[in-house]
Protein backbone atom coordinates (compact mmCIF):
# COMPACT_ATOMS: atom_id res chain seq x y z
CA UNK A 1 0.00 0.00 0.00
CA UNK A 2 1.12 3.42 -1.05
CA UNK A 3 2.11 5.75 1.86
CA UNK A 4 -0.50 8.60 1.06
CA UNK A 5 -3.07 5.81 1.18
CA UNK A 6 -2.22 4.51 4.06
CA UNK A 7 -2.38 7.78 5.83
CA UNK A 8 -5.85 8.64 4.41
CA UNK A 9 -6.76 5.40 5.75
CA UNK A 10 -5.52 6.43 9.16
CA UNK A 11 -6.36 9.83 8.79
CA UNK A 12 -10.45 8.60 8.06
CA UNK A 13 -10.19 5.91 11.04
CA UNK A 14 -8.52 9.16 13.21
CA UNK A 15 -11.83 11.12 12.51
CA UNK A 16 -13.84 8.20 13.11
CA UNK A 17 -12.60 7.79 16.64
CA UNK A 18 -12.58 11.32 17.76
CA UNK A 19 -16.23 11.49 15.88
CA UNK A 20 -17.12 8.66 18.12
CA UNK A 21 -15.49 10.11 21.27
CA UNK A 22 -17.13 13.23 21.28
CA UNK A 23 -20.57 11.04 20.56
CA UNK A 24 -19.89 9.21 24.09
CA UNK A 25 -20.48 12.60 25.65
CA UNK A 26 -18.09 12.10 28.29
CA UNK A 27 -14.83 14.26 28.62
CA UNK A 28 -13.19 11.26 30.46
CA UNK A 29 -13.00 9.25 27.47
CA UNK A 30 -10.59 12.77 26.04
CA UNK A 31 -8.48 12.49 29.45
CA UNK A 32 -8.27 8.06 28.78
CA UNK A 33 -7.54 8.64 24.75
CA UNK A 34 -5.40 11.67 25.08
CA UNK A 35 -2.53 9.02 27.21
CA UNK A 36 -2.95 5.67 25.43
CA UNK A 37 -2.49 7.79 22.18
CA UNK A 38 0.47 9.17 23.95
CA UNK A 39 1.87 6.11 24.27
CA UNK A 40 1.17 5.27 20.62
CA UNK A 41 3.56 7.98 19.73
CA UNK A 42 6.13 6.82 22.32
CA UNK A 43 5.93 3.61 22.00
CA UNK A 44 6.42 3.97 17.90
CA UNK A 45 9.26 6.36 18.53
CA UNK A 46 11.28 3.65 21.00
CA UNK A 47 10.54 0.95 18.44
CA UNK A 48 12.44 3.58 15.86
CA UNK A 49 15.77 2.99 17.40
CA UNK A 50 15.17 0.23 20.20
CA UNK A 51 13.15 -2.32 17.73
CA UNK A 52 14.81 -1.11 14.49
CA UNK A 53 18.08 -0.77 14.92
CA UNK A 54 17.94 -3.15 17.88
CA UNK A 55 19.57 -0.25 20.67
CA UNK A 56 17.51 -0.11 24.09
CA UNK A 57 16.91 2.73 24.86
CA UNK A 58 16.10 3.54 28.48
CA UNK A 59 15.61 7.34 28.41
CA UNK A 60 12.53 7.46 26.89
CA UNK A 61 11.42 10.14 29.65
CA UNK A 62 14.36 12.79 28.92
CA UNK A 63 13.02 13.02 25.65
CA UNK A 64 9.28 13.22 26.44
CA UNK A 65 10.17 15.82 29.24
CA UNK A 66 12.73 17.33 27.03
CA UNK A 67 9.27 18.34 25.13
CA UNK A 68 6.98 19.10 27.64
CA UNK A 69 9.54 21.58 29.27
CA UNK A 70 10.30 23.40 25.99
CA UNK A 71 6.68 23.86 26.07
CA UNK A 72 7.02 25.30 29.46
CA UNK A 73 10.33 27.72 29.09
CA UNK A 74 8.43 28.79 25.90
CA UNK A 75 4.81 29.13 28.02
CA UNK A 76 6.51 31.49 30.10
CA UNK A 77 8.17 33.51 28.03
CA UNK A 78 5.42 34.02 25.23
CA UNK A 79 2.68 31.58 24.66
CA UNK A 80 2.43 29.99 21.02
CA UNK A 81 0.08 28.01 19.71
CA UNK A 82 0.58 23.78 20.32
CA UNK A 83 1.63 23.66 16.94
CA UNK A 84 4.45 25.30 17.05
CA UNK A 85 5.16 24.19 20.57
CA UNK A 86 5.04 20.71 19.48
CA UNK A 87 7.34 21.57 16.75
CA UNK A 88 9.38 22.87 19.05
CA UNK A 89 9.43 20.27 21.21
CA UNK A 90 10.43 17.73 19.01
CA UNK A 91 13.49 19.98 17.49
CA UNK A 92 14.60 20.44 21.21
CA UNK A 93 14.49 16.60 21.80
CA UNK A 94 15.85 15.66 18.18
CA UNK A 95 18.75 17.85 18.62
CA UNK A 96 19.05 15.91 22.01
CA UNK A 97 19.01 12.36 20.44
CA UNK A 98 21.60 13.42 17.45
CA UNK A 99 23.83 14.62 20.33
CA UNK A 100 23.31 11.11 22.52
CA UNK A 101 23.47 9.09 19.34
CA UNK A 102 27.25 11.08 18.47
CA UNK A 103 28.17 10.87 22.18
CA UNK A 104 27.18 6.78 21.71
CA UNK A 105 28.07 5.89 18.70
CA UNK A 106 30.51 3.21 20.07
CA UNK A 107 28.34 1.52 22.64
CA UNK A 108 26.08 -1.39 22.11
CA UNK A 109 23.79 -3.64 24.01
CA UNK A 110 23.74 -3.19 27.88
CA UNK A 111 26.46 -0.16 27.37
CA UNK A 112 24.20 1.76 25.48
CA UNK A 113 20.99 1.41 27.58
CA UNK A 114 23.37 2.69 30.90
CA UNK A 115 24.14 5.37 28.14
CA UNK A 116 20.22 6.85 27.61
CA UNK A 117 19.37 5.75 31.21
CA UNK A 118 22.44 8.16 32.24
CA UNK A 119 20.49 10.86 30.22
CA UNK A 120 17.59 10.65 31.84
CA UNK A 121 18.79 11.55 35.05
CA UNK A 122 21.47 14.31 33.90
CA UNK A 123 18.20 15.79 32.40
CA UNK A 124 15.95 15.54 35.36
CA UNK A 125 18.50 17.21 37.14
CA UNK A 126 19.38 19.79 35.21
CA UNK A 127 15.26 20.57 35.04
CA UNK A 128 15.23 20.80 39.01
CA UNK A 129 18.00 22.86 39.13
CA UNK A 130 16.72 25.22 36.81
CA UNK A 131 14.30 27.97 38.50
CA UNK A 132 12.68 29.24 34.75
CA UNK A 133 10.78 26.52 34.45
CA UNK A 134 9.89 25.47 38.23
CA UNK A 135 12.84 23.32 39.17
CA UNK A 136 11.57 20.68 41.75
CA UNK A 137 8.48 23.22 42.63
CA UNK A 138 6.88 22.38 38.92
CA UNK A 139 5.45 24.57 36.97
CA UNK A 140 1.95 25.32 36.54
CA UNK A 141 0.20 26.14 32.90
CA UNK A 142 -3.09 27.77 32.94
CA UNK A 143 -4.74 25.94 29.79
CA UNK A 144 -7.71 27.97 28.28
CA UNK A 145 -10.97 26.19 29.15
CA UNK A 146 -12.27 26.08 25.54
CA UNK A 147 -11.37 26.30 21.81
CA UNK A 148 -13.68 27.23 19.09
CA UNK A 149 -15.01 25.56 17.45
CA UNK A 150 -13.67 22.00 18.88
CA UNK A 151 -15.23 22.86 22.20
CA UNK A 152 -13.72 21.39 25.36
CA UNK A 153 -9.42 22.15 25.27
CA UNK A 154 -8.98 18.74 25.67
CA UNK A 155 -10.87 17.35 22.89
CA UNK A 156 -8.61 20.00 21.18
CA UNK A 157 -5.17 17.98 23.08
CA UNK A 158 -6.76 14.97 22.11
CA UNK A 159 -7.43 15.87 18.64
CA UNK A 160 -3.80 16.75 18.18
CA UNK A 161 -2.53 13.46 20.03
CA UNK A 162 -4.30 11.72 17.21
CA UNK A 163 -2.83 13.33 14.45
CA UNK A 164 0.70 12.92 16.18
CA UNK A 165 -0.03 9.87 16.25
CA UNK A 166 -1.16 9.00 12.87
CA UNK A 167 1.94 10.89 11.76
CA UNK A 168 4.12 8.57 13.59
CA UNK A 169 2.81 5.81 12.58
CA UNK A 170 2.59 6.68 9.29
CA UNK A 171 6.91 7.73 9.63
CA UNK A 172 7.27 4.43 11.52
CA UNK A 173 5.58 2.50 8.19
CA UNK A 174 7.61 4.66 5.64
CA UNK A 175 11.02 4.04 7.40
CA UNK A 176 10.31 0.12 7.91
CA UNK A 177 9.33 0.11 4.06
CA UNK A 178 12.07 2.18 2.32
CA UNK A 179 15.67 1.76 2.17
CA UNK A 180 16.62 3.20 5.44
CA UNK A 181 14.22 0.17 6.90
CA UNK A 182 16.56 -2.15 5.23
CA UNK A 183 19.50 -0.54 6.69
CA UNK A 184 18.10 -0.39 9.80
CA UNK A 185 17.61 -3.98 10.36
CA UNK A 186 20.66 -4.82 9.02
CA UNK A 187 22.32 -2.92 12.19
CA UNK A 188 20.14 -4.92 14.29
CA UNK A 189 20.95 -8.06 12.96
CA UNK A 190 24.67 -7.89 12.61
CA UNK A 191 26.50 -3.88 12.62
CA UNK A 192 30.02 -5.70 10.67
CA UNK A 193 28.13 -7.32 8.36
CA UNK A 194 26.49 -4.35 7.62
CA UNK A 195 29.14 -2.17 7.13
CA UNK A 196 30.55 -4.96 5.29
CA UNK A 197 27.48 -4.79 2.81
CA UNK A 198 27.80 -0.59 2.11
CA UNK A 199 25.56 0.10 5.10
CA UNK A 200 26.79 2.89 6.46
CA UNK A 201 26.21 2.42 10.22
CA UNK A 202 26.98 4.97 12.29
CA UNK A 203 25.03 7.48 9.99
CA UNK A 204 21.85 5.80 10.09
CA UNK A 205 22.13 5.19 14.11
CA UNK A 206 22.43 9.12 14.18
CA UNK A 207 18.99 9.35 12.02
CA UNK A 208 17.28 6.67 13.88
CA UNK A 209 18.14 8.15 17.31
CA UNK A 210 16.95 12.12 16.20
CA UNK A 211 14.04 10.77 14.70
CA UNK A 212 12.67 8.61 17.62
CA UNK A 213 14.11 11.88 19.76
CA UNK A 214 12.10 14.04 17.81
CA UNK A 215 8.56 11.75 17.96
CA UNK A 216 8.99 11.38 21.83
CA UNK A 217 9.80 15.34 22.08
CA UNK A 218 6.98 15.71 20.51
CA UNK A 219 4.51 13.77 22.22
CA UNK A 220 5.82 15.43 25.45
CA UNK A 221 4.93 19.16 24.02
CA UNK A 222 1.46 19.21 24.76
CA UNK A 223 1.85 17.50 28.19
CA UNK A 224 1.81 20.42 30.00
CA UNK A 225 -1.36 21.59 28.79
CA UNK A 226 -3.05 18.27 29.57
CA UNK A 227 -1.47 18.02 33.14
CA UNK A 228 -1.83 21.43 33.62
CA UNK A 229 1.19 20.88 37.09
CA UNK A 230 4.11 19.70 35.63
CA UNK A 231 6.99 18.21 37.84
CA UNK A 232 10.15 16.61 37.54
CA UNK A 233 9.07 13.82 39.52
CA UNK A 234 6.72 12.62 37.22
CA UNK A 235 7.67 13.94 33.84
CA UNK A 236 10.57 11.69 34.36
CA UNK A 237 8.59 8.94 35.87
CA UNK A 238 9.59 5.47 35.55
CA UNK A 239 5.98 4.74 33.17
CA UNK A 240 7.36 6.54 30.21
CA UNK A 241 10.58 4.82 30.38
CA UNK A 242 9.23 1.02 31.34
CA UNK A 243 5.58 1.74 29.37
CA UNK A 244 7.64 2.53 26.01
CA UNK A 245 9.77 -0.59 25.98
CA UNK A 246 7.08 -2.81 27.40
CA UNK A 247 4.59 -1.67 24.94
CA UNK A 248 6.36 -2.57 21.40
CA UNK A 249 7.61 -5.55 23.29
CA UNK A 250 4.60 -6.92 23.74
CA UNK A 251 3.52 -5.92 20.55
CA UNK A 252 6.21 -7.06 18.50
CA UNK A 253 9.46 -4.58 17.56
CA UNK A 254 10.09 -5.73 13.99
CA UNK A 255 6.79 -3.78 12.54
CA UNK A 256 4.88 -0.20 12.70
CA UNK A 257 2.17 -2.36 14.09
CA UNK A 258 3.60 -4.33 17.06
CA UNK A 259 3.98 -0.60 19.48
CA UNK A 260 0.41 0.51 18.07
CA UNK A 261 -1.26 -3.00 19.05
CA UNK A 262 1.23 -2.93 22.33
CA UNK A 263 0.13 0.50 23.17
CA UNK A 264 -3.97 0.17 22.18
CA UNK A 265 -3.76 -2.86 24.37
CA UNK A 266 -1.69 -2.27 27.63
CA UNK A 267 -2.67 1.87 27.29
CA UNK A 268 -5.93 1.01 27.83
CA UNK A 269 -5.43 -1.67 30.16
CA UNK A 270 -3.96 0.72 32.25
CA UNK A 271 -6.63 3.28 32.06
CA UNK A 272 -9.03 0.83 32.94
CA UNK A 273 -7.08 -0.26 36.36
CA UNK A 274 -6.45 3.42 37.21
CA UNK A 275 -10.40 3.61 37.46
CA UNK A 276 -11.53 0.44 38.57
CA UNK A 277 -8.41 -0.40 41.20
CA UNK A 278 -5.78 2.07 40.92
CA UNK A 279 -3.05 3.61 39.32
CA UNK A 280 -0.92 2.14 41.49
CA UNK A 281 -1.25 -1.29 39.97
CA UNK A 282 -0.02 0.12 35.98
CA UNK A 283 3.50 -0.65 36.32
CA UNK A 284 2.41 -4.47 37.65
CA UNK A 285 0.07 -5.26 34.79
CA UNK A 286 3.03 -3.91 32.20
CA UNK A 287 5.15 -6.61 34.60
CA UNK A 288 2.95 -9.08 34.68
CA UNK A 289 2.17 -8.63 31.16
CA UNK A 290 5.71 -8.78 29.79
CA UNK A 291 6.99 -11.42 31.90
CA UNK A 292 4.12 -13.44 29.93
CA UNK A 293 4.72 -12.60 26.83
CA UNK A 294 8.69 -12.85 26.93
CA UNK A 295 8.20 -16.38 27.65
CA UNK A 296 5.27 -17.38 25.41
CA UNK A 297 5.96 -14.76 22.58
CA UNK A 298 9.67 -13.71 22.80
CA UNK A 299 8.74 -11.71 19.32
CA UNK A 300 5.43 -10.14 20.31
CA UNK A 301 1.90 -10.17 19.26
CA UNK A 302 3.00 -9.95 15.84
CA UNK A 303 5.45 -12.36 15.66
CA UNK A 304 2.75 -14.99 16.97
CA UNK A 305 0.81 -13.42 13.89
CA UNK A 306 3.72 -14.59 11.72
CA UNK A 307 4.47 -17.93 13.39
CA UNK A 308 0.84 -18.50 12.51
CA UNK A 309 0.97 -17.37 8.76
CA UNK A 310 4.22 -19.11 8.48
CA UNK A 311 2.54 -22.54 8.17
CA UNK A 312 0.12 -20.79 5.64
CA UNK A 313 1.65 -21.72 1.90
CA UNK A 314 2.06 -18.51 0.58
CA UNK A 315 3.76 -16.96 4.03
CA UNK A 316 5.22 -13.89 5.47
CA UNK A 317 8.62 -14.37 5.97
CA UNK A 318 10.47 -12.21 8.44
CA UNK A 319 9.34 -8.47 8.55
CA UNK A 320 8.24 -8.17 5.35
CA UNK A 321 6.36 -10.30 2.78
CA UNK A 322 8.55 -10.85 -0.22
CA UNK A 323 6.77 -9.69 -3.27
CA UNK A 324 7.99 -11.70 -6.30
CA UNK A 325 6.70 -13.55 -8.91
CA UNK A 326 9.68 -14.18 -11.07
CA UNK A 327 10.60 -17.69 -12.32
CA UNK A 328 12.57 -20.17 -10.19
CA UNK A 329 11.63 -18.78 -6.87
CA UNK A 330 9.27 -21.87 -5.25
CA UNK A 331 7.44 -20.87 -2.49
CA UNK B 1 48.77 -5.31 -15.11
CA UNK B 2 48.09 -2.55 -12.21
CA UNK B 3 48.06 -3.10 -8.59
CA UNK B 4 43.87 -3.20 -7.53
CA UNK B 5 45.18 -3.50 -4.06
CA UNK B 6 48.56 -2.52 -2.49
CA UNK B 7 49.46 -2.63 0.97
CA UNK B 8 52.68 -0.89 1.90
CA UNK B 9 54.66 -2.10 5.39
CA UNK B 10 51.18 -2.96 7.12
CA UNK B 11 51.42 -3.27 10.97
CA UNK B 12 48.67 -4.20 13.60
CA UNK B 13 49.27 -4.77 17.42
CA UNK B 14 46.74 -5.80 20.08
CA UNK B 15 48.36 -4.19 23.04
CA UNK B 16 51.63 -5.82 23.46
CA UNK B 17 50.51 -8.59 20.93
CA UNK B 18 52.09 -7.96 17.61
CA UNK B 19 49.59 -9.25 14.46
CA UNK B 20 51.19 -8.15 11.78
CA UNK B 21 54.55 -6.91 11.11
CA UNK B 22 55.96 -5.15 8.27
CA UNK B 23 53.67 -6.41 5.61
CA UNK B 24 53.54 -5.40 2.23
CA UNK B 25 51.93 -6.74 -0.55
CA UNK B 26 50.68 -5.87 -3.95
CA UNK B 27 48.03 -7.60 -6.02
CA UNK B 28 46.66 -6.74 -9.61
CA UNK B 29 43.48 -6.36 -11.07
CA UNK B 30 42.55 -9.66 -11.83
CA UNK B 31 44.57 -11.75 -9.79
CA UNK B 32 43.81 -15.02 -8.42
CA UNK B 33 45.58 -14.79 -4.71
CA UNK B 34 45.49 -17.93 -2.27
CA UNK B 35 46.37 -16.24 1.23
CA UNK B 36 47.47 -18.96 3.87
CA UNK B 37 48.81 -19.88 6.88
CA UNK B 38 48.50 -21.26 10.53
CA UNK B 39 45.72 -20.55 13.18
CA UNK B 40 46.87 -17.37 14.64
CA UNK B 41 49.38 -16.12 11.53
CA UNK B 42 47.29 -12.89 11.22
CA UNK B 43 45.29 -13.74 8.02
CA UNK B 44 41.93 -12.33 9.39
CA UNK B 45 43.68 -9.08 10.80
CA UNK B 46 44.97 -8.68 7.70
CA UNK B 47 41.68 -9.04 5.95
CA UNK B 48 39.96 -6.94 8.87
CA UNK B 49 42.75 -4.10 8.24
CA UNK B 50 42.30 -4.32 4.50
CA UNK B 51 38.23 -4.25 4.71
CA UNK B 52 38.64 -1.37 7.10
CA UNK B 53 36.67 -3.80 10.34
CA UNK B 54 39.90 -2.84 11.91
CA UNK B 55 42.39 0.15 11.47
CA UNK B 56 46.29 -0.27 10.69
CA UNK B 57 48.44 1.58 13.27
CA UNK B 58 51.32 1.13 10.59
CA UNK B 59 51.71 1.45 6.85
CA UNK B 60 49.04 2.04 3.86
CA UNK B 61 46.55 0.08 2.72
CA UNK B 62 45.82 1.39 -1.48
CA UNK B 63 42.58 0.20 -3.62
CA UNK B 64 42.25 1.35 -6.66
CA UNK B 65 45.19 3.64 -6.51
CA UNK B 66 44.05 5.39 -3.46
CA UNK B 67 44.86 5.17 -0.02
CA UNK B 68 42.11 3.85 2.12
CA UNK B 69 43.59 4.61 5.44
CA UNK B 70 41.11 5.82 7.84
CA UNK B 71 38.13 4.54 5.65
CA UNK B 72 35.10 3.28 7.23
CA UNK B 73 34.29 -0.41 6.02
CA UNK B 74 31.46 0.39 4.02
CA UNK B 75 33.39 3.12 2.31
CA UNK B 76 36.02 0.78 1.53
CA UNK B 77 32.41 -1.40 0.04
CA UNK B 78 31.29 1.20 -1.90
CA UNK B 79 34.87 1.24 -3.85
CA UNK B 80 34.54 -2.08 -4.85
CA UNK B 81 36.35 -3.96 -1.95
CA UNK B 82 33.94 -6.68 -0.59
CA UNK B 83 34.51 -9.66 1.47
CA UNK B 84 32.63 -13.01 3.01
CA UNK B 85 32.94 -13.75 6.69
CA UNK B 86 34.70 -16.59 8.07
CA UNK B 87 31.46 -17.80 10.06
CA UNK B 88 28.59 -16.83 7.88
CA UNK B 89 27.16 -13.10 9.26
CA UNK B 90 23.77 -13.35 7.32
CA UNK B 91 20.96 -10.56 8.45
CA UNK B 92 18.88 -13.46 10.31
CA UNK B 93 16.13 -11.57 10.28
CA UNK B 94 15.54 -11.03 6.90
CA UNK B 95 15.18 -13.52 3.75
CA UNK B 96 17.47 -14.45 1.55
CA UNK B 97 16.20 -12.32 -1.32
CA UNK B 98 16.79 -9.17 1.62
CA UNK B 99 20.39 -10.33 2.79
CA UNK B 100 21.09 -10.21 -0.85
CA UNK B 101 19.05 -6.68 -1.67
CA UNK B 102 21.38 -5.06 1.08
CA UNK B 103 24.45 -4.37 -0.84
CA UNK B 104 22.72 -3.47 -3.66
CA UNK B 105 21.08 -0.47 -2.09
CA UNK B 106 23.91 0.88 -0.18
CA UNK B 107 26.92 -0.12 -2.38
CA UNK B 108 26.18 -0.29 -5.44
CA UNK B 109 23.62 2.64 -5.65
CA UNK B 110 26.09 4.61 -3.95
CA UNK B 111 28.50 4.46 -7.00
CA UNK B 112 25.24 6.29 -9.08
CA UNK B 113 23.82 2.64 -10.68
CA UNK B 114 19.97 3.49 -9.27
CA UNK B 115 18.27 0.57 -10.68
CA UNK B 116 14.38 0.63 -10.32
CA UNK B 117 12.56 -1.62 -7.25
CA UNK B 118 12.05 -4.34 -10.19
CA UNK B 119 15.70 -4.35 -11.62
CA UNK B 120 17.17 -5.10 -7.94
CA UNK B 121 15.06 -8.10 -6.93
CA UNK B 122 15.67 -9.15 -10.71
CA UNK B 123 19.42 -9.04 -10.00
CA UNK B 124 18.96 -10.09 -6.17
CA UNK B 125 17.18 -13.31 -8.13
CA UNK B 126 19.89 -14.06 -10.38
CA UNK B 127 22.57 -13.74 -7.95
CA UNK B 128 20.48 -16.18 -5.47
CA UNK B 129 20.39 -18.90 -8.96
CA UNK B 130 24.18 -18.35 -9.61
CA UNK B 131 24.46 -19.97 -6.10
CA UNK B 132 21.59 -22.26 -6.23
CA UNK B 133 19.77 -20.25 -3.54
CA UNK B 134 17.11 -19.49 -5.60
CA UNK B 135 14.40 -21.74 -4.26
CA UNK B 136 14.70 -20.37 -0.73
CA UNK B 137 14.49 -16.60 -1.76
CA UNK B 138 11.41 -16.13 0.85
CA UNK B 139 13.28 -17.96 3.48
CA UNK B 140 14.83 -17.13 6.72
CA UNK B 141 18.69 -17.81 6.98
CA UNK B 142 17.97 -20.32 10.20
CA UNK B 143 16.72 -22.59 7.16
CA UNK B 144 19.67 -23.00 5.53
CA UNK B 145 22.57 -25.80 5.90
CA UNK B 146 26.15 -24.92 6.15
CA UNK B 147 27.09 -24.69 2.65
CA UNK B 148 24.20 -22.91 1.60
CA UNK B 149 25.11 -20.74 4.41
CA UNK B 150 28.43 -19.72 2.88
CA UNK B 151 26.74 -19.47 -0.60
CA UNK B 152 24.60 -16.94 1.08
CA UNK B 153 27.79 -15.13 2.56
CA UNK B 154 29.56 -15.40 -1.14
CA UNK B 155 26.05 -13.84 -2.60
CA UNK B 156 25.89 -10.96 -0.83
CA UNK B 157 29.61 -10.08 -0.82
CA UNK B 158 29.02 -10.39 -5.02
CA UNK B 159 26.14 -8.13 -4.88
CA UNK B 160 28.26 -5.32 -3.90
CA UNK B 161 29.53 -5.79 -7.06
CA UNK B 162 33.37 -5.63 -6.22
CA UNK B 163 36.31 -5.32 -7.75
CA UNK B 164 38.13 -7.32 -5.26
CA UNK B 165 36.56 -9.88 -3.22
CA UNK B 166 38.17 -11.77 -0.47
CA UNK B 167 36.66 -15.00 0.57
CA UNK B 168 37.82 -15.83 4.18
CA UNK B 169 37.90 -19.53 4.80
CA UNK B 170 34.66 -19.95 2.57
CA UNK B 171 34.96 -23.60 2.19
CA UNK B 172 35.36 -24.39 5.79
CA UNK B 173 33.35 -27.40 6.93
CA UNK B 174 32.49 -28.64 3.77
CA UNK B 175 32.82 -31.37 1.53
CA UNK B 176 34.53 -32.45 -1.64
CA UNK B 177 31.27 -31.88 -3.68
CA UNK B 178 30.57 -28.82 -1.95
CA UNK B 179 34.34 -27.42 -1.93
CA UNK B 180 33.84 -28.00 -6.10
CA UNK B 181 30.62 -25.74 -6.06
CA UNK B 182 32.25 -22.77 -4.04
CA UNK B 183 35.06 -23.55 -6.59
CA UNK B 184 33.59 -23.17 -9.31
CA UNK B 185 31.62 -20.12 -8.52
CA UNK B 186 34.45 -18.04 -7.53
CA UNK B 187 36.81 -19.44 -11.04
CA UNK B 188 33.37 -17.83 -12.97
CA UNK B 189 33.49 -14.22 -11.01
CA UNK B 190 37.57 -14.18 -11.27
CA UNK B 191 36.69 -14.93 -15.04
CA UNK B 192 34.40 -11.93 -15.42
CA UNK B 193 36.83 -9.68 -13.88
CA UNK B 194 36.62 -9.68 -9.97
CA UNK B 195 40.30 -10.33 -8.51
CA UNK B 196 39.72 -12.80 -5.70
CA UNK B 197 41.58 -13.31 -2.70
CA UNK B 198 41.22 -16.66 -0.99
CA UNK B 199 42.15 -17.27 2.80
CA UNK B 200 41.71 -20.93 2.71
CA UNK B 201 43.31 -23.86 5.04
CA UNK B 202 42.05 -26.74 2.31
CA UNK B 203 45.35 -26.87 1.02
CA UNK B 204 43.84 -28.87 -1.79
CA UNK B 205 41.28 -25.97 -2.97
CA UNK B 206 43.41 -23.36 -2.99
CA UNK B 207 45.81 -24.94 -4.97
CA UNK B 208 44.08 -25.76 -7.74
CA UNK B 209 42.29 -22.14 -7.31
CA UNK B 210 45.23 -19.68 -6.69
CA UNK B 211 47.91 -18.47 -9.63
CA UNK B 212 49.53 -17.10 -6.41
CA UNK B 213 50.63 -17.87 -2.93
CA UNK B 214 51.12 -15.51 -0.04
CA UNK B 215 52.31 -17.20 3.60
CA UNK B 216 51.64 -15.79 6.30
CA UNK B 217 53.56 -17.06 9.66
CA UNK B 218 53.33 -15.04 13.51
CA UNK B 219 52.36 -12.15 11.66
CA UNK B 220 54.58 -11.59 8.84
CA UNK B 221 55.16 -12.63 5.71
CA UNK B 222 57.32 -16.15 4.54
CA UNK B 223 56.47 -16.36 0.71
CA UNK B 224 54.51 -15.03 -1.81
CA UNK B 225 54.90 -16.58 -5.20
CA UNK B 226 53.71 -18.94 -7.44
CA UNK B 227 51.75 -22.02 -5.51
CA UNK B 228 53.91 -24.92 -6.64
CA UNK B 229 57.15 -22.68 -6.05
CA UNK B 230 56.07 -21.74 -2.32
CA UNK B 231 55.12 -25.19 -1.12
CA UNK B 232 58.92 -26.29 -1.95
CA UNK B 233 59.75 -23.24 0.01
CA UNK B 234 61.81 -24.79 3.17
CA UNK B 235 60.40 -22.47 5.81
CA UNK B 236 57.25 -22.72 4.51
CA UNK B 237 57.45 -26.96 4.79
CA UNK B 238 58.81 -25.87 8.50
CA UNK B 239 56.65 -23.26 9.64
CA UNK B 240 53.12 -24.12 7.67
CA UNK B 241 53.49 -27.70 6.72
CA UNK B 242 55.39 -29.27 9.53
Amino acid sequence: MRTPIFLIIWLVIAAAVFAGAVAFGNDYVFFAGYVVLQYVVLSTAWNILGGYCGYVNFGSAAFFALGAYSTVAIYKFYPLPIVLLLFIGGAVSGVVGLGMGYLTLRLRGAFFAIATLALAVVMETLVVNWDYVGGSRGAYIIRPEEIEPIGNYIRYLFLIMILLAVAAITIARLIEHSRLGYGFATIRDDELAAEASGVPTLRLKLIATTISGALMGMAGAPFPYYIGYLQPSSTFGLDYAVNSIAMPLIGGTTSWVGPLIGALLLGSLQQIATVTISSAVNLLIVGCLLVGFVIVAPNGIVGLVHKYLQRKPDDFVGRRKVETDAPGIVP
Amino acid sequence: MTDLLRIDNLGKRFGGFIALENISLAVPAGERLGLIGPNGSGKSTLVNCICGTLHNEQGTVYFDGRSVDGLAAHQRTRMGLSRSFQLPRPFVSLSLLDNIRIPLLYAVAARGAHGSTADIEARCIDLLCEVGLDAKARRLPRDLTQVEMRKLELARAMAAEPKLLIADEAMAGLTHSEIEDILALLVRLNERGVTIVLIEHIMRAVMSFSRRLVVLVSGKKIADGRPDEVMRNPEVERAYLG
